[in-house]
């Protein structure tokens, strides 16, 4: 019983060979992809194992603190990223093997000409409750 | 009347088991024992029966025939249910024990089995054991009806393993998240209760380990949450009555001469218990528990506690020879070799190993904690 982020990054880090932006596949190509994902995050509904999931816009900033009585410093948008993430999904599972076999499975969503894209994703694990027996 | 809720969950199995045996497969009688529950706090609070349990099982009885006719294709087991004599109300022990070991069914992962077994035997509703357990209603009611189609064709009259149960609650008393569901409470009901229906000395031992971990919880956290370790907690706030209780289970236990891990976690328990100072505590005694404890288990996680053991009994130096022998990649390893090095009079090896410890702690008041020891020889070492 542990959840894990996984971790879905714009551009595969690193690049694939033959990596092609999804705007050069076909609406077809497009289409079966988003249906991969959400056939994906379906079955883990069913096999009890989905927390969460959520996409995020590439158009963000950094921002930080500049000092007492100064606007916060923002810097952005992006014009070119090479990690930018894209999305994420929470799952909760038995345990470290389950989340990298899933993260696999996600991985190799269907690309250009239909075939697995190969993303890297990041699996992280969240941290949990200390427990209670500890000597 | 306030609904006393633990005493009506306590009344889940006996009324299910009651269920099964009259013809109800177990997915559909857990269900109409769930919708019986809804009922009971609609009704009781205004109208408290005289008798419970017989007004469970008669409300859950009529619920699942209603499910069972609701399905024309269901129609001939309806029958066939229907022609069975129906046995007496009176649940029996058994049948509670049966359910314990149908809910740890081995072929469940340890998910699923926690979850069935909180909702089956404890009487928790799906939206409480989600929320226990930081998911979605709908992902847990999932995974339990999952586990349900699981252990379908399992049958309910064969003893199982008792070990497969003791995990289960075990995990319940220990990773569980502290909500709105207390866990660690859940956790001890049900093992009283498994103790109720079963004479075993590990049952026994899960249940005083489990009081005298529990004894502790209120001197483990500080006010501002951060953990508190064993030898700095406030002893004066542990709960002496949990550990007079585990203390008498456990001896009863033990006098019985069929040793089991239970038992000797929780002899160690009891000897931490027992000191009123965290001086005082007899370490060579604890070492000799660890001993049996690797006897038992090999596990490389009971060794890497016995390290601790050691050094306190036998000085640090003995303890970062028995750590040599163990492999360092162990959960824990790098805190424990931190603490000895510490002991050792080395402290910058020691903070080193503490922020490194740090990065792989599994939560967040753990990495915290090895943070703030790191922090706190490195400050000692500039002064």
């Amino acid at each position: 019983m542990a959840k894990y982020l996984l971790l879905k990054h714009y551009r595969g880090a690193p690049t694939e060979p033959g990596f092609e932006p999804m705007d050069r596949w076909t609406p077809e190509e497009i289409t079966a992809h988003i249906q991969y994902m959400t056939d994906f995050a379906d079955r883990l509904r069913e096999a009890g194992e989905f927390v969460g999931e959520n996409a995020l816009a590439p158009d963000g900033m950094w921002v930080r603190y500049d000092g007492e009585g100064r606007p916060p410093v923002t810097d952005g948008p992006f014009a070119e990223t090479k990690d930018l993430i894209a999305g994420y999904m929470i799952i909760d599972v038995d345990g470290p093997e389950r989340a990298i076999e899933l993260a696999g499975e996600l991985s190799a969503a269907p690309g250009k000409d239909g075939k697995p894209i190969h993303e890297w994703l990041e699996v992280r694990p969240l941290y949990g409750e200390p427990s209670l027996v500890a000597e | 009347m306030p609904l006393d809720e633990a005493l009506v969950r306590s009344l889940v199995p006996g009324v299910l088991g009651v269920l099964v045996r009259r013809g109800a497969d177990f997915a559909a009688a857990e269900d109409a024992v769930q919708e019986a529950l809804v009922e009971v706090v609609r009704v009781w609070p205004a109208d408290p029966p005289r008798d419970p349990t017989g007004w469970l099982v008669t409300v859950a009885w009529r619920r699942f025939l209603d499910a069972t006719r609701s399905e024309a294709a269901r129609r001939r087991r309806e029958e066939r249910v229907e022609e069975e004599p129906a046995p007496g109300p009176v649940p029996e022990a058994d049948e509670t024990l049966q359910l314990y070991f149908l809910c740890a069914h081995p072929s469940l992962s340890p998910s699923s089995a926690v979850a069935l077994t909180l909702r089956a035997v404890g009487g928790l509703t799906t939206r409480q054991i989600a929320e226990a357990y930081l998911v979605p209603e709908a992902t847990m009611a999932q995974r339990i009806s999952r586990a349900k189609r699981t252990i379908a064709g399992a049958r309910l009259d064969r003893p199982g393993d008792v070990g497969t149960v003791l995990r289960v609650l075990y995990l319940v008393f220990n990773e569980g998240y502290s909500g709105d569901v207390d866990l660690v409470a859940e956790a001890i009901r049900l093992c009283r209760q498994l103790r109720a229906a079963l004479d075993h000395p590990e049952v026994a031992g899960l249940l005083a380990l489990m009081l005298l971990h529990a004894a502790r919880r209120p001197a483990r956290t500080a006010p501002d949450g951060s953990l508190v370790p064993l030898a700095a907690q406030d002893r004066s706030r542990w709960d002496t009555t949990a550990i007079a209780e585990g203390v008498q289970i456990l001896q009863t236990a033990l006098s019985r001469d069929r040793l089991g891990e239970y038992q000797v976690q929780a002899a160690i328990a009891a000897l931490h218990a027992d000191a009123r100072s965290a001086a005082e505590t007899d370490w060579v005694q604890i070492v000799e528990w660890y001993d049996e404890l690797v006897r038992l288990t090999g596990s490389p996680v009971v060794r890497l506690n016995r390290v601790v053991a050691v050094a306190e009994s036998d000085g640090p130096r003995a303890g970062l020879a028995a750590l040599a022998e163990l492999a360092p990649g162990l959960p824990r390893y790098a805190a424990v070799a931190a603490y000895l090095h510490e002991r050792d009079g080395d402290p910058a090896t020691a903070a080193r190993l503490y922020a490194e410890a740090a990065r792989s702690a599994t939560s967040l008041p753990e990495r915290d904690h090895l943070t703030r020891e790191a922090a706190r020889l490195r400050a000692a070492q500039l002064t």
